[in-house]
């Protein structure tokens, strides 16, 4: 018993930490959503997040300033789209993918360098008497500090969006851009504002991924991880707070794929590795059958084109 | 306003069409050059090796065409899907499944087949494909789950699946553990076109998929019910068009197209089962569709440009040591900059500062 008992601390802290970068991300989606922005995206820039934030990291020797660089490269990826999407009035669907294999080719090219170099693993919080728990001491009060900064970005994201006017704003353009428009809030302005956003958010969950959970780089190191987070949002419906439990099952999935082996029962580990995806598609399954739902809580607007003329 | 704004036209302009491709592929490569150039390559040289050299011999414009093949068969499929706005992005899995289905087949008849042998593997593959495509047909038409994700997941679901088999059903009995499978005989292998080449039957195929395309969506009422649902949904819901059919029929074609695509790669050039089926053509091929402008004809001059990137990466790669990524850096700004030029289709660019607007159409 109190083998099967000291594993859950551990299996408790690894999905926490497996959660994290898809909180990033879906965060960050979110709030590009709800200004009526789709941006398929995510995927690319997690992945030049990642490979720029380790970058920095390896050259600079700090990982702080490795995710505020994994930050910042999301950022710029995301303002790439932005120009597109906003000022160019390109369709948001086919530029979203090209944003992600973009960020696939050019992750891998500025990564060339990077395979296989080790680096310093992030420092985590030690609270003496709290860690120390038993059992759920080391997952709860024992993480690196962007785990709690992604947990902290839930509520803060929902303080913005309910309980601001800003957020209030947000929502309205992304409810309905042509009477936003006609109350004269910028549309197109604030919607890129939230683009960056977002772009940050999947950027630090990139970097989250190359510098603290794995940590390293390798080409595709987000392994479709973008793309759970975009399928996140719709189980989330919208809802920060449904973000963090939509991330903590897919944390859990996650560790439950590498401990399942571990608890003796034989199944390969390549299909094993589909279970992450697979769940992803039973998700959206039970989410998107309820068309009422999605329909009332999905932004009126969302990836449609705004042109102020037209 | 400001001193640059965009001014709506009366009606989309067909000049720039077929403009903005050539004007993207022109961005691109004064975009490479100083790439190229900021990596501390000869940017001429640099350019030369990656879009001319290949095209040199007559073994490189074979090449062309072995690697514009699945792109192109995948790009028709995913392209009358677009112009329904249903957005498959798993033609990269349906490929693969087709190979699986398809490639499966000659292993399982192993020393024991027949001239029967190839078509029963080429119908298996497009049915691998089409399966992989019936399955987010199905979520969304049932279920209303969005075929971009779903499609999407199901790429990741496929390769696990491949790299499974080929740590156990698929591998050579004789190989080593290597997660290879044994080297397909000669019934199962597609008949070179070309001596000299490896231009393989597949390439037929494509241009088969190029001219039925073409009939689909310009002679048939199917073509013009696809066309409707993507311009105008509610139209088409008036029009009593069956929208769930089109869906239905959209994802089983590309993923049927794509299947073969799988099977001509595994049947084809590469003549084996292996993990590393394809470079991302299903996702080099939405690219290719859009650059075709979703044209039959368009994706088969996009096809062999971006075949062009691929192997001039290859190319480049072996005689200036350039990173492979680039070809994937290529593609990526390519589509960027098509997407952006395309905004030429719909609105003018106008300088200075907005005049009244006078007697101007109603839209």
């Amino acid at each position: 018993m109190s083998a099967e008992l000291a594993l859950i601390g551990p299996i408790l802290a690894a999905m926490l930490a497996a959660a994290t970068p898809l909180l990033f991300a879906a965060l960050g989606e979110l709030v590009v959503e709800k200004s009526g922005v789709l941006n398929l995206g995510v995927e690319g820039m997690m992945l030049v997040g990642a490979v720029c934030g380790f970058a920095v990291a390896v050259q600079t020797g700090s990982s702080t300033l490795g995710f505020v660089a994994g930050a910042a490269a999301g950022a710029g990826m995301a303002a790439l789209f932005g120009v597109l999407t906003l000022f160019l009035l390109a369709n948001q669907v086919a530029t979203g993918l090209a944003l992600t294999l973009f960020g696939v080719g050019l992750s891998a090219l500025i990564g060339q360098g990077f395979v296989g170099i080790p680096i310093a693993d992030v420092p985590e919080l030690y609270i003496p008497g709290l860690t120390d728990l038993p059992v759920i001491g080391k997952a709860l009060f024992g993480q690196d500090a962007l785990v709690y900064l992604a947990l902290a970005a839930v509520p803060a994201v929902h303080w913005f969006l309910y309980a601001t006017r800003k957020g209030l704003i947000l929502r309205a353009v992304g409810e309905n851009h042509a009477a936003a428009h006609a109350l004269g809030y910028k549309v197109i302005r604030i919607r890129f504002l939230a683009v960056l956003f977002g772009g940050a958010m999947s950027g630090m969950g990139g970097a989250f991924l190359s510098l603290d959970y794995t940590p390293m780089w390798a080409e595709g190191i987000s392994s479709g991880r973008g793309w759970i987070a975009l399928a996140l949002v719709v189980f989330a419906t919208w809802k920060p707070g449904r973000v963090l439990l939509g991330a903590w099952l897919f944390g859990g999935v996650t560790i439950a794929q590498l401990h399942v082996q571990g608890l003796g029962i034989d199944i390969p580990s390549q299909l094993l590795s589909m279970l992450p995806y697979l769940a992803t598609v039973i998700v959206l399954v039970v989410i998107s059958r309820d068309v009422a739902r999605i329909r009332l809580n999905a932004p009126a607007s969302l990836g449609k084109v705004f042109h102020p003329d037209a | 306003m400001t001193l640059l704004r965009l001014e709506p036209r009366g009606e989309a302009s067909r000049a720039m069409v077929y403009a903005t491709p050539l004007l993207a592929v022109a961005l691109t490569l004064v975009s490479g050059f100083l790439l190229f150039w900021a990596m501390g390559f000869d940017p001429v040289k640099a350019l030369h090796a990656f879009f001319i050299a290949p095209l040199m011999s007559l073994r490189g414009l074979g090449e062309l065409a072995v690697k514009a093949t699945p792109l192109v068969l995948c790009a028709i499929g995913l392209a009358i899907g677009f112009r329904a706005n249903v957005w498959n992005i798993g033609a990269e899995g349906q490929l693969t499944l087709g190979a699986i289905t398809g490639g499966g087949l000659a292993l399982a008849f192993y020393g024991e087949g027949g001239w029967w042998l190839l078509p029963l593997m080429i119908v298996a593959g497009m049915a691998g494909g089409a399966l992989w495509g019936a399955i987010p047909a199905f979520l969304r038409v049932r279920f209303n789950a969005s075929e971009i994700l779903t499609s999407l997941m199901l790429n990741y679901v496929a390769l696990h699946l491949l790299n499974y088999l080929m740590h156990g059903p698929y591998r050579d009995p004789d190989g080593f553990a290597f997660p290879e499978s044994r080297l397909f005989e000669a019934d199962s292998v597609l008949p070179l076109l070309v001596a000299g080449t490896r231009v393989h039957l597949g390439s037929l195929f494509a241009l088969l998929a190029v001219g039925l395309g073409w009939f689909l969506m310009a002679r048939t009422f199917i073509g013009f019910q696809i066309k409707v649902i993507g311009l105008t949904p509610t139209a088409a819901g008036y029009a009593g068009f069956n929208q769930k059919k089109i869906i239905w029929l959209t994802l089983l074609l590309s993923g049927a197209l794509a299947g073969l695509a799988g099977l001509g790669e595994v049947a084809g050039p590469i003549g084996q089962m292996n993990p590393t089926i394809s470079p991302g053509y299903g996702y080099t091929a939405i690219i290719v569709a859009f650059l075709g402008r979703l044209h039959p004809v368009g994706i088969l001059l996009a096809g062999f440009l971006m075949a062009l990137s691929f192997i001039g990466g290859e190319a480049a790669q072996i005689a200036l040591g350039l990173p492979k990524a680039i070809t994937g850096v290529f593609q990526g700004m390519l589509l960027f900059f098509l997407l952006a030029t395309d905004v030429l289709i719909r609105y003018r660019v106008r300088f200075g500062a907005k005049r009244a607007v006078v007697g101007r159409a109603v839209a």
